[in-house]
């Protein structure tokens, strides 16, 4: 099924052989096959590619990637050289989905585990439900970015959105740029030598060059964390 | 709500007689003085309390001279269901067309979710997860499990996807369509809280939709990327609570899903808000007969199956639900009560009652009028994570438990199936039902008991 291989690396172009296919090869055949490299061309915006997959392998996408790309990784290492559509990398489990360009919506949702890059902007509701992963954005999130966000970092070197980090429970958000507004329960905190490393950490596995000084933390100011009526919460 | 009338006599010996007023009747009073006190709507369990049309209102037209009935002790009536036709390549096959809803570890305890899992395998069903992900427990002893990817994505994982047999995406729940859950912190135990990646003891929230997609064209997409992780071999159900249904069914069918599952008004949760119990969605009754005519329209009927639930609880409801075109239907309350769930007494290892009265009056209640899920406190060991209340409901007891009420209901279909002429469960037509009020009438479409009218049918 597989197109080229050679000592390893598979190319797969995508207007010969169907997302399907690929992802069928990727679950069941490259590891036996002792694949360790994959280059997909011509991926043309179509969705699913590299979902589910659950060995450590690195593969490249080479160009723009629709919907769900990276979904629930697991293990492996995926780049996108172009832009990605919706829900890049939800529900990723570990391993990292860089993207050299630009997110749609909904990038890094719900994910348990793991690293998700995106070298450009992302858009509304980055992070959103996010339950352990990391996301660092090179550019600025647009709304909604982290709401009911539970555990893991979003790192932001741009600006946000209205409603950033709506409903945190305990992830961290540090943004360099400007906020234009915090959701409900979130409030920025002073940045304490923890989250220095931690965000050192992150930018140097990400790639970027930022001083962690440069950043402000949010998190949950947790008066939602318990539903009564003395706090006369927002809701 | 029912208008008081009181006579009593006073010192004198003279009547008194008291009027309460209809629309600020003593239990209206009640609700306003308890939210003036306590600044906070109710958050509680179980299903709505107050009566709306449903499966009582049909009556069967068993055979006589114009059908023929088949032999209730000795000609077979088969209830085989296949579920998942239209696109996987290992569809569900079932002994019987009633399943086990969605309920979550950590609404119910683990003994329970085990108990479900044991007897929907011995009665060759499938059970669900729920909200906080798949157990081992429940694995293990469910032979067909069905996968919720429910909005919180609370323990969702793709390791446990690829074990499913099922997956079924939940838009809504009948109980409280359109509105997300809330686990009380109570019953947040440490494995609970594991679980779902938040701490111990705080309150839960589920979201009310899905934090990946927004709508139907999205619905599309994601049910595709299941697919692919899967890779098309199991099927994909779409679940939603009673609102738009004929507009839902439609959506689903053509965002590609196998299974569309119903969830009526009567439908049951653990914990959500008084309001949406009581006045949000439609009921079931109503709900099928949009369902089908919605398959009927798209002339995927048979192709594309539909499953119904909320209150479901007799083999009567079954075979109703079946006449009117559901495919299989599903449980969650009619399970809790067979577990003994509101009963007086729950059973020690050896089998003996023990009275568990005190513990409802701790609670403010008592047996039969409990629907505290939301506390944790469950007296006879159900809706719990303590430990020791959790003991109270063995897997094995509770199993045969669940396994007695399954093959009562099946009984009873059957027996009904074979008075009406049918060889087979699914051969219950609509034509073998009649209406007893005009309201089930109008809802079910189907004749008024004695007539041939139908509410709102056209040249009648």
């Amino acid at each position: 099924m597989e197109q080229t291989v050679r000592g390893g690396k598979l190319m797969w172009d995508l207007r010969e052989r169907s997302v399907r296919e690929l992802n069928y090869y990727l679950h069941h055949n490259a590891v036996k096959n002792g694949i360790t490299e994959v280059q997909i061309f011509n991926p043309d915006g179509a969705h699913h590619i590299a979902v589910g997959l659950d060995a450590p392998i690195k593969v490249d996408i080479l160009g723009n990637a629709g919907y769900f790309v990276g979904g629930m990784n697991k293990q492996a290492h995926i780049t996108v050289h172009g832009n990605v559509g919706w829900s890049v990398a939800e529900n990723i489990m570990s391993g990292v989905v860089r993207v050299k360009g630009y997110a749609s919506e909904c990038a890094g949702a719900s994910g348990h585990g793991g690293l998700l890059v995106i070298e450009k902007d992302a858009s509304s509701r980055c992070g959103i439900s996010m339950k352990g992963n990391d996301i660092v954005v090179g550019g600025s999130v647009g709304h909604f970015s982290a709401f009911m966000a539970q555990a893991g970092h979003l790192v932001v070197c741009g600006n946000a959105g209205d409603g950033l980090g709506d409903s945190l429970y305990e992830a961290v958000i540090y943004v360099r740029g400007e906020i234009r507004s915090l959701g409900a329960d979130a409030q920025e905190e002073p940045m304490a030598e923890d989250d220095y490393k931690t965000l050192a950490a992150l930018l140097e596995k990400a790639g970027f060059k930022h001083h962690p000084e440069d950043f402000k933390r949010i998190a949950s100011a947790k008066k939602l964390y318990h539903w009564n009526a003395e706090h006369y919460q927002e809701y | 709500m029912s208008v008081g009338r009181e006579v009593v006599f006073n010192q004198n010996g003279q009547i008194v007689s008291f009027e309460e007023s209809h629309l600020y009747n003593r239990n209206v009073q009640q609700w306003i003085y308890n939210a003036a006190e306590r600044g906070i709507y109710d958050i509680r369990g179980l299903g709505a309390k107050r009566r709306v049309p449903h499966f009582d209102d049909l009556t069967f037209l068993t055979a006589s001279l114009t059908r023929y009935p088949l032999e209730g002790y000795r000609e077979k009536c088969s209830t085989k269901t296949i579920l998942g036709t239209r696109y996987a390549k290992k569809p569900i096959e079932l002994d019987i067309p009633i399943t086990f809803a969605g309920m979550s570890f950590g609404s119910l305890s683990a003994n329970v979710k085990e108990a479900l899992g044991r007897a929907a395998t011995a009665m060759g069903t499938s059970t669900t997860t729920g909200d906080g992900g798949m157990t081992e427990e429940e694995r293990q002893s469910s032979k067909t499990l069905v996968y919720q990817c429910l909005p919180s994505r609370y323990g969702f994982n793709p390791d446990h996807l690829r074990k499913a047999d099922a997956i079924e995406v939940v838009v809504g729940q009948g109980a409280k369509p359109g509105g997300g859950g809330m686990l009380l912190g109570q019953k947040i135990s440490e494995r609970v809280a594991k679980m779902r990646t938040l701490p111990p003891g705080i309150d839960q929230r589920s979201a009310c939709r899905h934090p990946d997609w927004t709508g139907s064209d999205d619905l599309t997409i994601k049910i595709e990327e299941l697919r692919e992780i899967t890779d098309w071999e199991i099927p994909i159900y779409v679940k939603f609570g009673a609102t738009r249904v004929k507009d839902d069914v439609k959506l689903a069918v053509k965002a590609g899903a196998d299974v569309v599952v119903v969830d009526g008004m009567q439908g049951g949760t653990a914990a959500t808000q008084d309001v949406f119990i009581e006045h949000a969605g439609i009921p079931t009754l109503a709900a099928i007969t949009q369902a089908v005519e919605a398959l009927e329209e798209m002339d995927v009927k048979g192709k594309v199956q539909l499953i119904i639930s909320g209150g479901i609880r007799t083999g009567a409801d079954v075979a109703k639900a079946l006449a009117l075109g559901a495919d299989a239907v599903s449980i969650g309350q009619g399970a809790m009560f067979a577990l003994g769930c509101n009963s007086p007494v729950w059973y020690d290892k050896n089998g003996k009652p023990i009275s568990a009265v005190k513990d409802y009056e701790k609670l403010g209640t008592k047996p039969g009028f409990c629907h505290h899920m939301q506390s944790g406190k469950c007296p006879v060991g159900i809706t719990t994570q303590d430990p020791d209340l959790e003991q109270r409901m063995q897997p094995e007891w509770g199993a045969r438990r669940l396994r007695n009420y399954l093959q009562v209901l099946n009984f009873e279909l059957t027996t009904m199936a074979r008075a009406c002429g049918k060889s087979d469960v699914h051969h219950l037509e609509r034509e073998d039902l009649v209406a007893l009020t005009v309201e089930a009438a109008a809802m079910a479409k189907i004749p008024l008991a004695g007539t041939n009218w139908i509410p709102g049918s056209s040249g009648l």
